[in-house]
């Protein structure tokens, strides 16, 4: 699915952004990646009142403020579940989730692993820096076995998660990853994101400057996919496995039928209703 | 010396056996007839911790007036054999006027049984079953309480032609046959009742359990959006609502975990679809924390703890009143929220549709404390009255540039902008805020904010429904949840006995209602407060939180025993004659 540019939308990238200064340093990643995600809800022209941005903790988790849509900022690792709950009562608003490693794969993993399998109709994004930045400098779950730091020295010795390869395994619809040094393609990859049904996930690598100032180098080493987006899942995996986490573009688009509720017929007689109990 | 009249307007039954027997079976089929033939009754079982057969016990309790308490002494037991029999005996409290049916080939009374004295009458069940092609046991001892009591036999037909019509038909000529046989044995034995009148009256009651009547109650405050994990004794409060909010246009999702079945119903109501979950213990433990952040966030919603024998994974299929301490105060920071308790299965349908509509009107998250007791138990009530409340949420369908989500007000309700609402877009956060939602550490917000959400329920007005009064006396018995059942039960035998005492058993729990609990306790000189609790939670939060002149005793044991009116009335007489 390719995003043409212009038909003129009636917004612009400005529109989405509230006044807030973030609270992030500065060289943080997640600055682009918040304009791309303006950038995105511009070129599909939502309306910023039908939005909400859901987030859990973390620094990348304080995004909803710094939108003009709804948002949520909730507890610590539960915002897939928030996001859920809310795209299921309100399947006529567009959901975003948006946070950090820590909070998608750590303490919210479960959430993770139960949101691809469920497939409802919203899109993850994930800035991925490998650290708590927050609670400056801890290892992650998608953190290097070696990286020193004061609660691990010497490394945790724990091979790092795979988020592609467990979404791409636990059933969701549509896996990317991003670089936030790339605003422009990011935007682009979060625009098909919102437009593919189902659950998308967006891996945006999104370095830590304060506190992994070696991924400054990771604008060296990120690189375009060399091979086209596959909607065969087992040759996604075989990709995805392999890779070394620095090809970006569409990885897999899957086809499951996105998890919906029945819809809602309105009141009807809860006299009826109540005949059940009558002996 | 057993008289059957004596079972004429009131009779407490307790079918036993293994698993397979049948014994929930035939309970339900004698408490619908019975229901029929216009009785009051309660329905409670017992089973050992099989997750499908094993042992049971089915515990029938039968009366012309309306009951909310479990028998005390059983008038008839029957078992359909005697298998672990002596893990269910401290749960059949009999005496010399109960009068036991055995089966002969199940082999001698076991001795916990026959130590009370009862009267033991031989009935040869399986010989009788095997005398009917796909005869069971279970509908000869159907037939035999049908005689015992005098039940008419035309109703117990149509409940076994109702109950049975998925089967094929033998099923329901083997069940009919079953219970003339084990009628006549009732008869050989001289101890038939004549069938009793079916009053005209009394064909609108309903038979409803307790988990049931609170998912009703949800419904009828306007909950469209449940998410659930199973949990025992709460999973049948979900399982009927998935069918039954479809039919007002609602839905369920099942959750991966309580931590997500929480935060799934903020976001619905976050989106505008008043939400509800239903736990237990170990559920709630899980929810707590995103239980404050329904009470920063001021989204409301709707958490049932169906309680539990606890801690941690204690006795799951008993009752206990032992989270209140949590629900009262497990939430960190100052979080005020409201908790609300039913005190009879009656009482779960109008107790959770008001704790929909506090929750909807003060935007503050709500727990309602049953128990496995209320909820497990089916009662035939007479129809609950639907109080509908008219305070709705406050949101507001157009939005000016003045909107601020978290404006001050007198009352401290401000108005929520819906998702879709143009202009009214908002983040709601865990994280402290200014009035228009953006973060804040700045002392002013914090303190505007604390006070903010304490003036909503500090304000409102709870009205009569805060506690049931009755009865005017300077003795008051102060009890909550399940256990105000049974004390209103002794305390309406001791009224018999010329002994006046006040019950005063608050329904709302928290916020803490000082001032009407001094009111309530005009005039009172003592009183005792009674709970199912190891640690006197209920009474330590009484003398902590609310103004009480007069002394007051405790009376409290954990469960999983409930409290008997027999046990009660001991404490009560020994306490006022003290």
């Amino acid at each position: 699915m390719s995003v043409k540019s212009a038909p003129a939308t009636p917004y612009t990238a400005r529109d989405y952004k509230s006044d807030v200064k973030p609270v992030w340093c500065p060289g943080c990643g997640d600055y682009t990646v918040l304009s791309s995600i303006s950038k995105a809800l511009a070129e599909l022209a939502l309306p910023p009142e039908d939005v909400a941005i859901i987030s859990g903790i973390g620094c990348s988790s304080r995004i909803p403020a710094y939108l003009n849509t709804y948002g949520f900022h909730g507890v610590h690792g539960r915002s897939l579940a928030l996001a859920t709950g809310l795209k299921l009562s309100r399947p006529d608003l567009t959901v975003l989730v948006t946070g950090g490693d820590g909070d998608g794969f750590s303490i919210g993993g479960n959430h993770f692993l139960h949101a691809c399998r469920r497939n409802v109709d919203m899109t993850y994004i994930v800035m991925d820096n490998r650290v708590y930045g927050m609670t400056k400098g801890q290892p992650s779950p998608t953190t290097e076995p070696d990286w020193d730091s004061a609660l691990s020295p010497g490394g945790t010795g724990l091979r790092p998660f795979n988020p592609l390869v467990i979404a791409l395994a636990s059933g969701a619809n549509f896996i990317a990853r991003g670089f936030s040094g790339d605003p422009n393609g990011t935007a682009k990859l979060i625009t098909e994101a919102i437009q593919a049904p189902g659950f998308s996930f967006v891996e945006v690598l999104s370095p830590c400057v304060t506190f992994r100032p070696d991924q400054r180098d990771w604008k060296k080493i990120v690189r375009p996919s060399p091979v086209d987006p596959t909607e065969d899942i087992g040759r996604a995996a075989r990709r995805l496995m392999t890779d070394d986490g620095f090809n970006l573009g569409v990885l897999y688009t899957g086809k499951r039928e996105p998890f919906r509720l029945a819809e809602h017929h309105g009141e009807s007689d809860m006299t009826g209703l109540e005949q059940q109990f009558v002996i | 010396m057993v008289d059957s009249r004596k079972y004429e307007n009131s009779v407490s039954i307790a079918i036993t056996g293994s698993g397979g027997a049948g014994v929930i079976t035939a309970g339900t089929m004698l408490l619908k007839a019975a229901a029929k033939a216009g009785w009051y009754g309660l329905f409670t079982r017992s089973s050992g911790p099989q997750i499908r057969g094993g042992e049971a016990a089915a515990m029938v309790r039968l009366d012309r007036q309306p009951v909310a308490a479990p028998g005390e002494n059983f008038d008839i037991l029957i078992a359909i054999d005697w298998h672990n029999i002596e893990r269910f005996a401290v749960e059949l409290p009999l005496n010399q006027h109960s009068l036991v049916i055995a089966d002969p080939s199940q082999g001698d009374v076991p001795d916990v049984i026959a130590d009370s004295g009862a009267r033991i009458l031989e009935i040869p069940l399986k010989e009788l079953a095997k005398k009917i092609k796909k005869g069971r046991q279970n509908m000869i001892a159907l037939g035999v309480l049908r005689a015992l009591i005098g039940l008419n036999e035309d109703i117990v037909d149509q409940v076994m032609v109702h109950l049975l019509a998925k089967r094929e038909e033998s099923a329901l000529i083997a069940s009919r046959d079953a219970v003339v046989l084990g009628g006549q044995a009732v008869e050989h034995a001289g101890l038939a009742m004549a069938q009793q009148e079916v009053p005209a009256d009394g064909s609108d009651r309903w038979l409803i359990s307790g988990n049931e009547a609170a998912g009703l109650g949800a419904l009828r405050g306007g909950i469209r959006f449940v998410a659930a994990y199973p949990i025992t004794p709460a999973t049948e409060l979900l399982e009927w609502m998935a069918p039954n909010l479809k039919k007002v246009g609602g839905a369920l999702v099942q959750a991966e975990d309580e931590l997500a079945s929480i935060n799934m119903i903020i976001g619905a109501s976050y989106g505008g679809i008043p939400a509800l979950t239903a736990t237990s213990g170990p559920g709630l433990a899980l929810m707590t924390e995103s239980f404050g952040l329904a009470v920063a966030s001021e989204v409301p919603i709707v958490v049932v703890d169906v309680m539990r024998g606890g801690p941690s994974t204690g006795i799951p299929t008993k009752s206990e009143q032992s989270d209140l301490n949590i629900a009262l105060f497990g939430l960190h920071g100052d979080a005020p929220h409201l908790v609300v308790a039913p005190n009879s299965v009656s009482d779960c349908v109008f107790t959770t549709q008001w704790a929909v509509s506090l929750a909807e009107a003060t935007q503050t998250p709500t727990i309602v404390l049953s128990d496995q007791l209320l909820g497990q138990a089916k009662a035939i009530i007479d129809p609950p009255a639907d109080l509908a409340f008219v305070t709705k949420r406050a949101t507001s369908a157009t939005v000016d540039e003045s909107f601020r989500r978290y404006a001050l007000s007198g009352s401290g309700v401000s108005s929520m902008s819906i998702p879709g609402t143009a202009g009214g877009q908002y983040t709601a956060d865990g994280l402290e805020h200014d009035e228009s939602g953006l973060p804040s550490s700045q002392v002013k917000d914090h303190v505007a904010q604390l006070d903010k959400r304490a003036d909503k329920l500090d304000g409102f007005d709870f009205g009569d429904h805060w506690a049931t009064i009755e009865g005017d006396s300077p003795l008051a018995i102060i009890s909550w949840g399940s256990t105000t059942a049974t004390v209103r039960e002794a305390l309406a035998r001791l009224e018999k006995q010329g002994r006046h005492f006040k019950l005063i058993a608050p329904r709302l729990l928290a916020p803490a209602r000082p001032l009407e609990m001094a009111a309530a306790l005009e005039g009172v000189e003592r009183a005792i407060s009674i709970e199912l609790s190891h640690s006197a939670q209920f009474y330590r939060y009484l003398k902590g939180y609310f103004e009480i002149s007069c002394p007051v005793q405790s009376y409290h044991r954990p469960g999983p025993l409930p409290f008997r009116t027999n046990e009660l009335c001991e404490v009560i007489m020994n306490w006022s004659a003290s």
